[in-house]
């Protein structure tokens, strides 16, 4: 693209998270590196279980206690390696300089203290704030994430809310203090239509002004093509392809990427006709290979040993990634 | 509009629910979830329904499957009026409309197993003996693509796409003519809900089956319907062919809709229209053009208390003609 690259504000490295379950020990990432630049927005998609979820909560430090576990690997935030820093420097990172939109609204707000308490709490946690200026600063919040009457609003409770106007207070309290980066785990996932329209424009605009990366998680390629400049595709714990989102929607060249966007309907596509498919489904955490994970739903012939060894994600051209399954990646 | 030959039709069917308050429980508001829904389903076809949440989509699917009395207004199967008939009358027309749930987790009950679960319809219409049931539920399981052995197995053993499948095939056991799928593919990841997209449409082929398709989802509705309606607070503001609601949209509604679908092609600039607001409380809406609050355009006070025309603007094409939510060309 010519102009220079935005420097790189978290780099994940081989990041490998497991569960402790009864059935043993299961590993939801395994492996995945990407890394998201300043300003940037990088997308995450992949269908439920394929670990897009854990890889956030891997970042945050939020892994269900004492289940989860990051078993090796780095997350390189400005310079740290945030898989290792003590609890209490985490405690000061999160919610101040790295932030994460949740995707149920009705959910991620407590159901008992007013609005601008909420989004005052984290400003007093992260600065030396009077209780007057907090709160000031929360009306603010409200008003930059276009809620009408934020004093109002600011005294009253979620409940009193659409879910399109929750979704807002759930951003405001993620940009309070000014984020570096924002994790958006399927932020309009449970909202309608054009109040997903309206999140969108938002968090995009919010990011032109206050320049802070993002990464977004969702399995709607709809929401990637619009808002992202990079994309990894996962599947089953892994990172399977990673490009610019124009490469990878223009020469995806995974079979799994290949498969997932021709099994969209598209508005212009024939009405009525049959869609492609992936044959079969997503495959247990309990039941993956070492090697190729997609070979069982490529439809395609494996050699065993392709099942046996991990392949490597491979770069094939500048910015763009593909998991070297020979039978899967072939051009 | 000519219901003929329709396989259903619903004359200004209204279903209220009474809002209740005060000390004594008393109905205090009605919301107004289907007020005045007039529609048609040919045998053979689909029918799209759009809208967004509270809007009445899934109302108006379980009041035309009579699981709701309505309030006021015609439901016709074949030209048999169902909406005042009793329980005992309504049962023969049950076996003609079946309905396809959303949720495969919780429409399917977690203690019976799936051979007992696809057969119980036989077993309430006293169809068969045991050993025949049991064939038409092996023959049921392998026109859905799931194999025999699933009889003998729990709804926690399968899939969500899987349990779709088994959710289809109790609504296909006694060869309905019509099904109400609501919201059928919404909670499955994009790789299976096209398996499930492409099985109903082949049974469609296959057994002649009318669909009404209720979702949220302009795509998925687009690509399966032949004909779609929009609805908006309780009322279907547009209905036309599927190809000419997309590439001539006329409510200002059904524009701002289908402007909003992301498209999954990143060289693509949508030209969008923003909608303020959110959709309005169904409780006691006003009776004029029902979207004046939402359009950001002026409605004089007549158009917000007499209700605009259904009008058919061009063959098939039909709008609710509100002058200035749908200005006439």
């Amino acid at each position: 693209m010519g102009e220079v690259e935005p420097e790189i504000l978290l780099e994940v490295r081989d990041l490998v998270t497991a569960f402790d379950t009864d059935a043993g020990q299961l590993t939801a990432v395994d492996g995945v590196s990407f890394a998201v630049r300043r300003g940037r927005t990088l997308g995450i998609v992949g269908e439920s279980g394929c670990g897009k979820s854990v890889t956030a909560m891997s970042i945050m430090r939020l892994l269900p206690q004492p289940m989860g576990k990051i078993l090796a690997g780095e997350v390189l935030f400005d310079g740290r390696n945030l898989a290792t820093v003590p609890a209490e420097d985490m405690r000061s990172i999160r919610g101040n300089r790295i932030s994460m939109i949740f995707q149920e609204p009705m959910t991620a707000l407590n159901p008992v203290h007013r609005i601008g308490k909420q989004i005052c709490e984290v400003l007093t946690q992260h600065n030396d704030l009077s209780p007057d200026d907090a709160w000031q600063q929360a009306v603010e919040m409200l008003d930059k994430v276009g809620i009408p009457s934020p004093e109002i609003r600011a005294t009253e409770y979620p409940h009193q809310l659409s879910g399109g106007m929750r979704q807002r207070v759930v951003i405001a309290i993620a940009l309070a203090c000014g984020p570096e980066l924002v994790i958006a785990d399927e932020p309009t996932t449970a909202l309608d239509v054009t109040i997903q329209a309206q999140i969108l424009q938002l968090i995009n605009n919010l990011q032109r002004d206050l320049g802070m990366s993002v990464m977004l998680i969702t399995h709607d390629l709809g929401v990637i093509a619009e808002t992202c400049d990079e994309v990894c595709v996962m599947y089953a714990g892994r990172v399977v392809e990673r490009a610019q989102v124009k490469e990878l929607f223009a020469n995806p060249r995974h079979a799994y990427t290949q498969g997932l966007l021709s099994s969209i309907p598209r508005l212009n596509g024939t009405p009525k006709s049959e869609l492609q498919t992936i044959d079969g489904m997503v495959p247990a955490l309990s039941e993956l290979k070492p090697g190729c994970r997609f070979a069982p739903r490529s439809g395609r012939e494996h050699a065993p040993e392709l099942l046996v060894e991990r392949q490597a994600l491979r770069q094939i051209s500048t910015d763009h990634w593909v998991e070297a399954c020979p039978v899967c990646a072939r051009g | 509009m000519n219901n003929g030959t329709a396989i259903l039709s619903t004359d200004n069917l209204r279903m209220h629910f009474p809002v209740k308050g005060g000390v004594f429980q008393r109905a205090v508001a009605a919301c107004k979830a289907v007020d005045g829904v007039s529609l048609t389903i040919m045998p053979g076809e689909t029918l799209g329904l759009v809208g967004e949440s509270g809007c009445g989509k899934s109302t108006l699917g379980k009041t035309i499957s009579r699981l709701y009395e309505p309030t006021s207004g015609g439901i016709a199967f074949e030209g048999n009026e169902l909406a005042d008939l009793s329980r005992r009358e309504l049962k023969p027309f049950r076996r003609e409309i079946q309905m396809i749930f959303q949720d495969p987790y919780e429409s399917l009950n977690p203690r019976h197993t799936v051979g007992t679960i696809i057969e119980e319809p036989f077993v309430i219409h006293k169809m068969g003996t045991r050993a025949e049931r049991r064939q038409w539920v092996a023959d049921l399981l392998a026109k859905v693509g799931l194999p025999e052995s699933a009889a003998g197995r729990y709804p926690f053993e399968f899939s969500g796409g899987q349990r779709q499948r088994i959710g289809i095939a109790r609504a296909l056991a006694l060869k309905p003519r019509l099904l109400i799928c609501d919201e059928p593919v919404s909670a499955l990841d994009v790789s299976i809900q096209s398996q499930v997209l492409n099985l109903l449409m082949d049974l469609q082929r296959e057994m002649g089956l009318s669909y009404l398709f209720i979702s949220h989802d302009l795509a998925v509705v687009k690509h399966i319907s032949d004909r779609i309606a929009v609805m908006y607070l309780g009322r279907i503001v547009e209905l036309a062919p599927a190809e000419e609601i997309y590439n001539n949209p006329v409510h200002a509604y059904t524009k701002a809709l289908i402007s909003a679908i992301p498209v999954p092609d990143p060289t693509y600039v949508p030209d969008r229209v923003i909608l303020e607001g959110d959709v309005p409380t169904p409780i006691d809406p006003p009776d004029g053009c029902r979207f004046a609050p939402r359009s950001g355009t002026g409605h004089s006070p007549e158009m917000l208390e007499t209700l605009p025309p259904f009008k058919e603007i061009s063959s098939g094409h039909w709008v609710e003609a509100c002058p200035v939510c749908a200005p006439a060309r």
